[in-house]
């Protein structure tokens, strides 16, 4: 186990590193220059512009040589400081994000939590009931075949503009501010639910047929054969494949963790939901380099920390990974 | 392969309705890129005729709220749909193939250090990536689209390819290769990778559906070509004019289902040709 965890942690620990050099590349080297952009919204006169511009040179700390900068970035970095919004300034770029994260959570968590369970089970049914898997199998190949933005802009139009049911934007309705009170919970629910349903739906279809799979080729293993031939009940047979067929769902869910994100990234855009990904779009149309950076930091630090409550996850559920034995072979 | 071999499988494949009905909706779509632009007059861009009309005999898919044709930006998108798949797919498997076989075939230290950079690459949210380079370039065209999503898409078929090399290294024939002097890459070439054929044709066309999601997402975000059009393009544009209040569902529903129906009918496909190659899948 002390292997396993040894292992997973050198390479968060590099991919961490690598993540964020990379992330500290992006105003340096994006065409144009984010100062002058936010200056030339201002209408100001040549001199005071020149002034200005080395006033903000020295405020976003682009005056020291470049490996110095590189170092007062991961300094800035442990000090919980991201710099600060051209586009919102002069908010910092945490502050805005910290806005925008518990619309993420509140979408994402239960999204890709509960397709999963789902996914997985209904799966696994249907890996044994023939009329639930010739339908549920061409369903879930289409479900995990559509593009995200594509199924929200669907719901979208048929819930929200034909029908009429559900708004189609923005986190609770305009009229409301964010207080703790019945009718507001009402509004973010209700904002809430499309967006949550197209990430949900097109995740279920692709866990579903994992599953189903996965099932399949357990059932067909030597030792659900032996089991069979020493006349195991059949339901108990089932339990084993079950247990077998979920590790590999379990890594795939680590593995699918970007994919989600920008999954929900698109359909965050579709109904302009203020989450990170409404907030990187926002922030790219404005060229706002230093909360593009925030941004891409927070999906990092965020998809790493999933990463790594998987890992434990995996270690509880696979018994050979805790007697050192490595079950995941990564 | 010798004949009676080919033969049988070819039987087989032909028996498989998931086959089948896959690779019917890929033809169906692929002869659309190529005959479609036939049958219209007009330039994606064009300002062909009355603005926001609904489908009709004039304008098979109605036109979009400047008055472009819908139709002919969707079989031009089409185009651009293969090509990012088999391009952007085929990079993602090429590295894949090569990292991977590396990586199996060598084993220790090579293996050690490509498996911590893949498990790096899988990591990182590809998107992020994406989304600074695309920012980068000012001008795109589709080919650079494609590469960089081949370039970012590779890690799962490496990690693939590799445990299925793993297990063939050890074989006697390869074996007996590696006694008779031959040099690994040979081996590789003539004695494993041939035994993988199948195998890779899937993880070929996996990369290939995957490719084109990625692009489909690139393109709605605006990240997209600035010189082509594409169905995720279409998408982006019909929900900046406002086509959803407008109810203008056929400048939306197009683009959307066409990726759809070919990146399903390439996984059931898939699922089909697995069943081919494998004879303990098949449904008898």
């Amino acid at each position: 186990m002390r292997r396993y965890f040894g292992r997973k942690l050198l390479i968060y620990v590099l991919t961490f590193f690598l993540a964020v050099t990379i992330d500290w590349l992006i105003p340096r080297f994006m065409p144009g220059d984010p100062v002058q952009t936010m200056l030339s919204r201002a209408a100001l006169h040549a001199e005071a512009r020149e002034v200005m511009y080395g006033y903000y040179v020295r405020a976003f700390g682009l005056d020291v040589p470049l490996w110095q900068q590189y170092l007062n970035f991961w300094n800035a970095l442990f000090h919980g400081d991201l710099g600060t919004s051209v586009y919102l300034f002069p908010q910092p770029v945490v502050k805005v994000i910290m806005r925008a994260v518990p619309y993420d959570i509140l979408l994402l968590l239960p999204a890709i939590l509960l397709s999963w369970f789902a996914g997985n089970h209904f799966g696994a049914i249907a890996a044994r009931t023939r009329w639930l898997d010739n339908t549920l199998l061409p369903v879930g190949y289409i479900l995990t075949a559509t593009p995200y933005m594509w199924l929200g802009i669907l719901l979208a139009w048929v819930f929200g503009i034909v029908l009429g049911i559900f708004p189609i934007a923005g986190a609770y309705s305009f009229e409301l501010r964010p207080h703790l009170s019945g009718a507001f919970l009402a509004s973010l629910l209700k904002h809430w639910f499309l967006p949550f349903a197209s990430i949900f739906l097109v995740k279920f279809g692709g866990w579903a047929i994992g599953m189903r799979n996965m099932i399949i080729y357990e059932l067909e293993s030597d030792y659900a054969h032996y089991l069979e031939a020493l006349g195991t009940p059949r339901k108990l047979i089932r339990k084993y494949a079950f247990r077998n067929a979920i590790l590999p769902q379990i890594t795939g869910l680590a593995l699918d963790l970007g994919v989600i994100v920008a999954g929900a990234l698109v359909t965050e855009v579709v109904f302009s939901y203020p989450g990170i990904g409404y907030l990187i779009l926002q922030a790219i149309q404005n060229q706002d380099y230093f909360l593009i950076q925030g941004c891409f930091l927070f999906i990092i630090i965020g998809v790493l920390l999933a990463n790594f409550a998987i890992d434990i996850a995996y270690v509880i559920v696979d018994p050979r990974t805790r007697l050192g034995m490595t079950g995941e072979g990564a | 392969m010798d004949l009676q071999v080919r033969s049988e499988t070819l039987y087989f494949a032909w028996r498989n309705t998931k086959l089948r009905v896959g690779l019917s909706v890929v033809l169906f779509f692929v002869a659309l890129t190529f005959i479609g632009p036939l049958l219209t007059d007009y330039a994606p861009y064009d300002y062909v005729g009355p603005a926001a009309q609904p489908p009709s005999p004039e304008y098979w898919f109605g036109t979009t709220i400047f008055g472009q044709d819908v139709f002919t930006q969707f079989v031009m998108g089409l185009k651009a749909t293969f090509q990012v798949g088999i391009i952007g797919g085929g990079l993602g498997t090429l590295l894949g193939i090569l990292i991977g076989f590396t990586a199996g075939y060598r084993g220790g230290l090579v293996d050690e250090i490509l498996n911590i950079f893949t498990n790096i690459v899988l990591v990182i949210p590809t998107l992020a990536i994406l989304l600074i380079i695309a920012a980068y370039l000012e001008v795109r065209g589709i080919l650079t689209e494609s590469v960089f999503i081949g370039c970012t898409a590779w890690p799962w078929a490496a990690r693939a390819i590799r445990a299925q090399t793993f297990s063939l290294r050890t074989r006697e024939f390869v074996d007996l290769a590696r006694l008779s002097g031959m040099n690994v890459w040979r081996i590789i070439m003539t004695e494993i990778a041939p035994n993988m054929m199948s195998y890779l044709l899937l993880v070929f066309i996996l990369q290939f559906g995957g490719a084109v999601l990625i692009a489909a997402t690139l393109d709605f975000i605006g990240l997209g070509p600035t010189n082509a059009v594409s169905l995720g393009l279409m998408m982006n544009n019909a929900v900046l004019w406002g086509a959803l209040l407008l109810g203008m569902w056929w400048w939306f529903i197009p683009p959307g289902l066409a990726i759809m129906a070919i990146v399903g009918a390439l996984y059931v496909t898939n699922v089909g040709l697995d069943e081919v190659f494998s004879p303990k899948l098949r449904e008898m």
